[in-house]
């Protein structure tokens, strides 16, 4: 490992720190916890799945006691698509054997990159609002955008995207920006299946409404929407599902749009170029198991894809539940997410 | 014997060619117009500028190829001859070991000098703390110590008031007849070198040259 | 005829800066030869042709502009007023204070300034109690209020420091001339502010030009969009490298040229003046708190403008330290990944800040010689601004950048740590250049001849003479980036994995898994720690009369 060399005649101190940087660096330097296990799998993933609440930790708990003599071994980068680019960059090179994290949106500019495999997995059993067709994917968990609004600022919210648009000037949202959000794109593409060519229309009519359109959700739901700024967010209708189960609330709720709800399903797969692909085919056929998916309600904040019994925390069974179930395939979003994303900028701006 | 051999050097618009001598043990006090090139010729001696042209001797060997320090060259300069942060005898210390490593004799020379410059109560304290007649003073001191055979005073005493300059004249006098250095003085009074007894040197139009008697 | 010797120069004064310059160079001309080499054909055409591209261009300029001219100009009279009332109460803590806006991670700063200025805030709220229309936060009006949070306090802090430097009989000849204040002001104050504004500028706008998240989430909409934002999404979510570098370069390019102008300006001697008098040293005490005696009217005005300065910095900060103090207060607190999270930081805060000072000495040394030694007062200047680069590199294209470039040779995720330090340690390399810049500048001028004379150079010259005096402006600096480094997610989350934790992470992590109370906790606690690094590192090393 390099170490910076510093020029003559520096004060002592200096050359202490290069000294405490040359001995300190080994010992914060991860350890590669892989030296005892004769495998390791290498999963891409994003930050919050693999935080200490995150399912990260409980699932390779879980997969390491099962095969025994594996490691998972978790890289976390900052976004799903952050995850696509990387093996995309990477391409056969990549030390990944699983992707985990990418949603529906991505899978199909994923595919057409040629790197994943076939998962060999049975689908069939799951427990999904849609039926899943994919080979080469594995959903692990789902949810819907759903609009989260403060119960103390709003009494009846909204039931439906009509009535947002007519609902008084105080009813205001928080949303994120479709370039650099997955909810934020999850909204675009919801208002797109509910109201097709009209979408520009209904992007223009709400402006008035958006108090602001943030980098990603966490500044709208940490920064704004707990600061009151205004009484309803782009969210997840699962959100509420962890205030009520772990906040022990029930102050913030997701409003129920008659138009429907567009769905969320998050995905992993396999690469092609894995050295060990029949181990990582075991990982992903694992995700979709009791032992791991009892970790997604509260550790992901989504629903499970199987169905979990008495294991699935009471909260969320005072969900809402959407009236209809919306959703654009992923070869359509891919051909035209562009053009939509120019549609939305072309509203927002007028 | 200070030879400044066609020693020729360009400042913007302004040329000046020095080619003069300066008898060792000499008293020379330096007159001329501001901007006229005073400053700059002791600039040129001490080795913090280079000319384009021409040589400088001392006792027959070129300055030119010693950097400011090597140089046989004391410099008096009209403000900063001490560091502020350091007590007088540190600046004055500085003049043996410019890493203030000193023996137990160079500190007892430290002590003399200041005792010579009258400063001997004064070692401990820091610049800030003197008056500027005691400052100049302890710069005296620094340069009493090193010795060296031609001592350069750029307007020292310049923003001394009248009776204080003229104790430091005074001083200047006793220090120059004891170590008889070639003394080039700039001042803008042209009564000092009356009081030093000095002869006169006139920059003008870029040339050195020789005067005496009364100022016109 | 003599042979013309170099006898000016230490040996191998350019040792220094070179190292410097050579690792600024790696880490950021590199990564963009390689994003360059993996992009491969342009297309300058594609963006030279689509309008949106040049409105985008348009507001990022215009912004940018906005927010630096409100930073500065705002700046200057607290600068004054705090250099006018010596003794104002509380006046280390505030001026410390305002050296930490700048370090705050966004996000927490974004929570504050929503917390005092949006529609549900303090401060709307107040206005709305008192009959007045409140302040509308998004849009423009958002933007400049963060901008300026950030800005706005250093650039005062900058320019009280040289204000601080006007000799004491300077402020007596005034008073004794009968100079009103506007004639101070034009004959004395001003002058010496002049100074360190352009470079100011520079720095400022950079940072504001390369504005992402707060341009995003206070802009309001779309309308609100900077290069960097159409960068992340051309590179992240349209897998577009070509026109993300295209765009990187756009952006890069303008900031070098605003850099060039900068240097074009004359530079304004910083009080290298050729005085008669003793040495004016930075006593700090009492010797130095002589002002001119102020009409009532106007000691009234100075501390109102300190409050209201002191106000505008502390209310955000406060906010989040409210909001910290919830339930969920101790056991955060008593967390063991706390902890470990918090000791990480503070071990590669340490270790970036004190790299970032090697970097910055290293380089202002080889040019301090050409400068002052040589003259070459253009090329020095522009060496300095070399250590701003890094601040026109979007992170999103540095991590991508460094990773195409290292992939070759080495795995990229072990190296996260030392990538992670090298890039904190860069990320603060602008602002201590111009903390330090000044005082070892006039140090130089105003004793070069007698360190020649007397020979004092090298480790000498560095441990008598250079040590002594700039001191403190290398303590604020050592503090300046060690908490810059603590309080950052932008390098971290590049390069991250589950395995090296620091607190903004954590914080990141924690809201993003709901843990909203632990996160404000968390945001509470980094924003202290900040202030702790920043207050211990600074008497350390800047001594104890910083």
């Amino acid at each position: 490992m390099p170490v910076p060399t510093l020029p003559p005649s520096r004060p002592r101190g200096r050359a202490i720190a290069t000294t405490l940087l040359a001995f300190l660096l080994p010992a914060l330097a991860p350890f590669d916890e892989g030296i005892a296990a004769d495998r390791t799998l290498t999963v891409y993933t994003y930050e919050s799945f693999v935080s200490e609440w995150g399912p990260g930790p409980i699932i390779k708990e879980a997969f390491e006691a099962k095969c025994g003599d594996c490691t998972v071994d978790f890289v976390a980068l900052d976004s799903s698509a952050g995850i696509l680019n990387r093996v995309q960059l990477e391409g056969e090179n990549t030390r990944a054997d699983i992707v985990l994290g990418l949603d529906t949106n991505l899978m199909a500019i994923a595919e057409d990159s040629g790197l994943l495999a076939t998962a060999e997995v049975d689908t069939s059993g799951l427990q999904l609002p849609i039926e899943w067709t994919s080979e080469i994917f594995v959903p692990y968990d789902y949810g819907y955008f759903a609009f989260v609004y403060d119960t103390e600022a709003l009494s009846t919210p909204p039931s439906s995207f009509d009535a947002l648009l007519a609902a008084p000037d105080d009813v205001r949202i928080i949303i994120q920006d479709p370039r650099t959000s997955t909810p934020g794109l999850g909204l675009l593409l919801w208002i797109k299946a509910v109201y097709g060519d009209a979408a520009a229309e209904v992007w223009a009519r709400l402006q008035p409404r958006i108090v602001t359109v943030t980098k990603g959700w966490s500044e709208a739901y940490f920064s704004l929407f707990l600061n009151g700024e205004a009484p309803m967010v782009l969210s997840y209708s699962t959100s509420p599902g962890y205030h009520m189960a772990v906040d022990e609330t029930d102050r913030w709720q997701a409003a129920a749009f008659e138009e429907g709800h567009y769905l969320q399903v998050e995905v992993a797969a396999a690469l092609d170029s894995s050295d060990e692909l029949p181990l990582a085919r075991e990982f992903l056929a694992f995700l979709t198991t009791p032992p791991a998916q009892s970790s997604i309600p509260l550790g992901n904040v989504m629903y499970p894809v199987v169905d979990l019994g008495d294991d699935l925390p009471e909260a969320f069974g005072r969900l809402i539940e959407p009236a209809s179930v919306l959703q654009l395939s992923p070869e359509v979003v891919r051909d035209n997410r562009s053009d939509w994303i120019d549609e939305w900028l072309d509203a927002s701006t007028r | 014997m200070l030879e400044l051999d066609n020693v020729e050097v360009t400042l913007g618009t302004v040329h000046l060619r020095f080619d003069h001598e300066l008898e060792p043990a000499s008293l020379n006090v330096l007159l001329g117009r501001s901007g006229s090139g005073k400053s700059t010729l002791l600039n040129l001696i001490a080795g913090f500028a280079q000319p384009d042209h021409g040589d400088i001797r001392w006792a027959g060997k070129s300055l030119l190829p010693l950097s400011a320090d090597q140089r046989p060259v004391n410099s008096l300069f009209q403000s900063h001859n001490l560091f502020a942060h350091l007590t007088i005898t540190d600046n004055v210390g500085l003049a043996l070991h410019p890493g203030l490593r000193l023996t137990r004799t160079d500190k007892t020379e430290v002590a003399e000098a200041l005792a010579q410059v009258g400063l001997a109560a004064h070692g401990a304290r820091r610049p800030p703390e003197l008056s500027g007649g005691e400052q100049q003073r302890a710069a005296l001191a620094r340069c009493l110590l090193r010795r060296k055979p031609i001592l350069l005073m750029d307007e020292p005493f310049g923003a001394l008031d009248g009776a204080t300059r003229q104790d430091m004249l005074t001083l200047t006098r006793e220090v120059i007849d004891r170590y008889r250095p070639c003394t080039l003085l700039v001042t803008h009074e042209p009564d000092d070198g009356d009081a030093l007894g000095a002869d006169r040197l006139l920059v003008e139009d870029g040339r050195l040259q020789s005067i005496s008697g009364a100022p016109t | 005829m003599a042979g013309r010797v170099d006898t000016l120069s230490p040996s191998r004064w350019w040792l220094p800066g070179t190292l410097a310059l050579t690792v600024v160079a790696a880490l950021t001309v590199l990564p963009l030869v390689a994003m360059l080499m993996a992009a491969g054909e342009l297309e300058p055409a594609r963006l030279l042709g689509d309008p949106w591209i040049g409105r985008v261009i348009r507001f990022s300029l215009m912004q940018a502009t906005l927010s630096t001219l409100f930073s500065l100009v705002l700046a200057i009279p607290v600068a004054l007023a705090l250099a006018h009332e010596p003794r104002f109460p509380g006046r280390t803590a505030l001026v410390n204070l305002f050296s930490l806006s700048l370090v705050i991670p966004t996000l927490v700063a974004i929570y504050g300034i929503v917390a005092v200025y949006g529609r549900n805030g303090w401060f709307n709220s107040t206005l709305e109690a008192i009959g007045i229309e409140p302040l509308a936060l998004y849009g423009l009006n958002g933007i400049l209020i963060a901008h300026v949070f950030f800005n706005m306090p250093l650039a005062a802090r900058v320019l009280l420091q040289t204000l601080e430097n006007v000799p004491i009989d300077e402020w007596r000849l005034a008073t004794q001339l009968g100079m009103t204040s506007l004639s101070r002001f034009r004959l004395i104050e001003w002058p010496c502010l002049r100074a360190p504004l352009t470079g100011l500028a520079v720095l400022i706008f950079t940072l504001c030009f390369t504005s992402f998240a707060i341009v995003m989430t206070l802009g309001g909409g779309p309308r609100a969009t900077t290069i960097e934002v159409a960068i992340y999404q051309a590179l992240r979510f349209d897998f577009d490298l070509p026109m993300a570098v295209s765009l990187a370069l756009v952006q890069l390019a303008f900031c070098v040229l605003l850099m060039f102008v900068s240097t074009l300006a004359p530079e304004t001697r910083v009080l290298g003046f050729n005085a008669p008098g003793p040495a004016r040293r930075d006593t700090g005490g009492s010797a130095n708190d002589w002002r001119p005696r102020f009409s009532q009217s106007e000691r009234l005005t100075n501390c109102l403008i300190i409050t209201l300065a002191a106000a505008f910095v502390l209310l955000p900060l406060l906010a989040m330290l409210a909001a910290s103090l919830n339930g969920k207060l101790m056991s955060v607190l008593t967390d063991p990944g706390t902890l470990l999270a918090i000791r990480n930081t503070v071990l590669a805060a340490g270790i970036a800040s004190l790299l970032t000072l090697a970097l910055a000495v290293g380089l202002l040394l080889s040019v301090r010689h050409l400068r002052v030694r040589r003259g070459h007062d253009r090329i020095g200047r522009w060496l300095q601004l070399a250590g701003n680069v890094i601040l026109v590199l979007p992170p999103v294209v540095l991590g991508t950048g460094l990773f195409l470039l290292l992939r070759p040779w080495a795995d990229v995720f072990s190296l996260a740590l030392l990538l992670v330090i090298v890039i904190n340690a860069l990320m603060a390399l602008p602002f201590a250049l111009r903390i330090i810049e000044a005082p070892m500048m006039r140090a130089a001028r105003d004793h070069d001849r007698l360190l020649q004379s007397l020979g004092i150079q090298g480790w000498n010259r560095w441990r008598l003479i250079d040590w002594p005096l700039i001191r403190r402006p290398l303590g604020l600096a050592v503090a300046m980036a060690a908490s810059l480094s603590a309080g950052d997610l932008s390098a971290i989350a590049l390069f991250g994995s589950e395995r090296i934790r620091t607190l903004p992470l954590l914080l990141y992590e924690r809201m993003g898994s709901y843990r909203l109370e632990e996160a404000a906790v968390t945001a509470g606690l980094l924003l202290v720690l900040c202030l702790s690094l920043f207050a211990i590192l600074q008497r350390l090393v800047g001594g104890s009369r910083a």
